[in-house]
């Protein structure tokens, strides 16, 4: 068994994978901290996951597009995004519950409409793979890292971008303000719940374009309840990777080479059984949720509304 | 005069703003519907009537509000500690497990007793499992919302393994079947049941159930300092009542009373072990606790109303096709519109 895990081409596949796995991880806990880091936690990130994995794949079927089916995730995400800023920002509504509502209801209605539309389990074509010229042929990090779709490529450029916005624009300088000190920002100027709003549709987006890429980018059909848990765990990387890009880059890394270490051994078949491995990523994610906290406390406006001018 | 009125019954009040909520939630499934490119009247006959048009619509509605009562109290305890315990499904999944274990184990003591064995064991096996996040949450502050719906995936899974190796029955192996479950667990420990129906014992132990949370949260002290710790931290603080303590305790009542569910519906439905025994009941409670305003009172009115949603779904999927996924999406939007129109209910502080 040693032997197996050791052997080059079970290293590569495992890696190859876990990069392709960290694509969705990043979208959507990239998405969850521009909403967090101004004050909104979005629970719903799995609802709109699932709808963006059934919309992407409903438009990309009917297209024969996987660009398209890309374009109507983010579209359903940014509308559940917008309606989440609403019961947020404006109806003031308990961050908590209301995201598992939006959870409930993405599952639901993904569900429903896949039985509605397709009926039955179908696939699309999705994205292929792309060899980048030259780097591709290199031993070990050829296929580990140049040999993705092109998806894949904008989910790793999305750290850096998201770090730049985060911390050497306006705009970040606002949003962080906000999440931190609504007051204060509200004080400068900072139109707070536009602030808020922003950050929680493209939060939204951003969850609606990681349920796409199940769909059109990784596993090329829907199945009900595709995310089996993904959003969930893209919110407690958020926790991890101390609100910032590149903590959440390490996050998605560890979490992802564990999944797709699963995953392999799952193929190669080593006795243990199926349930066992696939329960390895929801352990490592409560142990990550236990030892994330304590080291930093994250937005101090998190989760609690604001209102102009005092309750 | 009728506000008026209203405004000193806060619960009642409460209650019909939820449903408001709920029919404003139906109003947008309908449209959904539309949109998926259904009828929702073909879909809404069955879904509302079908738990009515019965003996067996009527029983059945019974046999899913009891789960439904049992988490909902549980999920009641927690939320009104200021634990948002969404755990319950993993919860009821960990009672049902240990439930089925015990009873199996201990299967030559008499049947009273070891009713009683399954009890404890359901209680505990969902209180230990609430535990995990509970002990994370008072202790470091880790987010129990995560933490536990993580715990009802690893729930479910370790459910899936334990039927397929070590708890499956021992005629599935011999017979050469191999279909997933447990072996059946004694007569003896089956729940009495109404003649003809599925309707079972457990109704009266959720309803007592109902009565003792009601005593235990406001006429307890320690019921007191929940409330209060789940109200106002710092102010349980200066008044001495330590919040750790009381939020563990919260959750392992709350977790344990899912179990609870779990170990009845192994003695009182399933008799055995299954895949999907928790049948969502878990998610849906959470809906039950919130539209009953967290209040044993209003969630007993509530599990028969979501019980008979849930017998409804299975009509209407059966008789006209439509998906019962729909009810889930109705849920979901009874929760964001239950919590979206509290702003409209903090009147009294």
């Amino acid at each position: 068994m040693v032997e197996q895990l050791l052997a080059q081409g079970f290293i590569i596949g495992v890696l190859a994978t876990s990069i392709r796995l960290t694509a969705p991880m990043l979208f959507a806990a990239l998405g969850e901290m521009f909403a967090e880091r101004a004050g909104v936690l979005n629970l719903g990130v799995e609802g709109i996951m699932l709808m963006g994995a059934y919309f992407a794949f409903w438009a990309s079927f009917t297209s024969e597009s996987p660009w398209l089916g890309l374009v109507a995730g983010m579209a359903i995400g940014g509308l559940m995004g917008l309606g989440m800023a609403f019961i947020s920002v404006n109806l003031r509504a308990n961050q908590g519950i209301s995201g598992i509502g939006i959870y409930l209801l993405g599952w639901g209605l993904s569900s429903l409409f896949f039985r509605l539309t397709f009926g039955a389990i179908s696939g699309v074509a999705g994205f292929q793979p792309v060899n980048i010229p030259i780097l591709s042929a290199i031993p070990v990090l050829g296929p580990v890292l140049f040999q993705h779709n092109v998806v894949v490529y904008i989910a790793l450029l999305l750290v850096p971008l998201s770090y730049v916005v985060l911390f050497k624009t306006t705009f970040g300088l606002s949003l962080r303000a906000v999440g931190e000190n609504p007051e204060a920002a509200d004080t400068m100027g900072i139109q707070v719940y536009l602030i808020q709003y922003v950050c929680v549709i493209l939060g939204g987006i951003l969850a609606g374009l990681a349920g796409a890429f199940l769909t059109v980018g990784q596993m090329n059909m829907f199945v009900d309840n595709i995310t089996a848990g993904r959003g969930f765990i893209a919110i407690a990387l958020v926790y991890f990777g101390r609100w910032s890009p590149y903590g959440i880059l390490a996050g998605s890394f560890l979490f992802s080479i564990v999944d797709a270490l699963q995953m392999w051994m799952q193929v190669i078949g080593f006795g243990v059984p199926y349930e066992v491995l696939v329960m390895q990523p929801y352990i490592l994610t409560v142990l990550v949720l236990a030892l994330a906290v304590g080291r930093s406390g994250g937005p101090a406006a998190l989760s609690k509304p604001y209102v102009r001018g005092g309750t | 005069m009728v506000t008026s009125w209203l405004k000193e019954r806060p619960l009642l009040n409460d209650m019909l703003v939820s449903l408001l909520a709920v029919f404003a939630a139906f109003v947008v499934g309908a449209g959904l519907l539309v949109l998926a490119g259904a009828d929702p009247l073909v879909a809404y006959r069955p879904l509302l009537l079908g738990a009515f048009s019965s003996r067996y619509g009527i029983t059945e509605t019974l046999v899913k509000a009891t789960p439904l009562l049992l988490v909902g109290l549980g999920i009641a305890v927690a939320f009104r500690g200021g634990i948002l315990n969404i755990g319950a499904e993993g919860q009821l999944i960990v009672g049902t497990i240990a439930t089925t274990w015990v009873v199996l184990a201990f299967k030559g003591l008499p049947g009273p007793l070891l009713l009683l064995l399954a009890l404890a064991a359901g209680f505990l096996g969902g209180a230990l499992w609430g535990a995990v996040p509970g002990v994370l949450k008072a202790k470091i502050g880790a987010n129990e919302i995560l933490i536990t719906i993580m715990m009802n995936q690893i729930a479910a899974l370790l459910l899936g393994f334990l039927i397929r190796g070590p708890m499956i029955d021992a005629e599935e192996v011999a017979y050469g079947t191999g279909y997933p479950q447990s072996a059946l667990i004694p007569e003896g420990s089956w729940l009495l049941r109404l003649p003809q129906t599925r309707l079972h014992a457990g109704l009266l132990l959720a309803l007592l159930a109902a009565f003792l949370v009601y005593v235990f949260l406001w006429r307890t002290t320690l019921g007191y300092q929940i409330r209060v710790v789940g109200t106002n931290p710092q102010a349980a603080r200066y008044g001495g009542i330590s919040v750790a303590r009381n939020l563990i305790i919260a959750t392992c009542i709350s977790s344990g009373l899912a179990g609870l569910a779990g170990m009845i519906e192994v003695t009182g439905v399933h008799h055995r072990l299954l895949d999907g025994i928790s049948a969502g009941y878990g998610f849906t409670a959470i809906v039950v606790a919130l539209f009953g305003k967290l209040h044993p009172l209003g969630i007993i009115p509530a599990s028969f109303l979501f019980g008979a949603l849930l017998v409804g779904a299975d009509m209407m999927q059966r008789t006209v096709g439509i998906p019962a996924g729909l009810v889930n999406s109705i849920q979901g939007l009874v929760v964001v519109f239950v919590v979206s129109t509290e702003i409209w209910q903090r009147r009294r502080a």
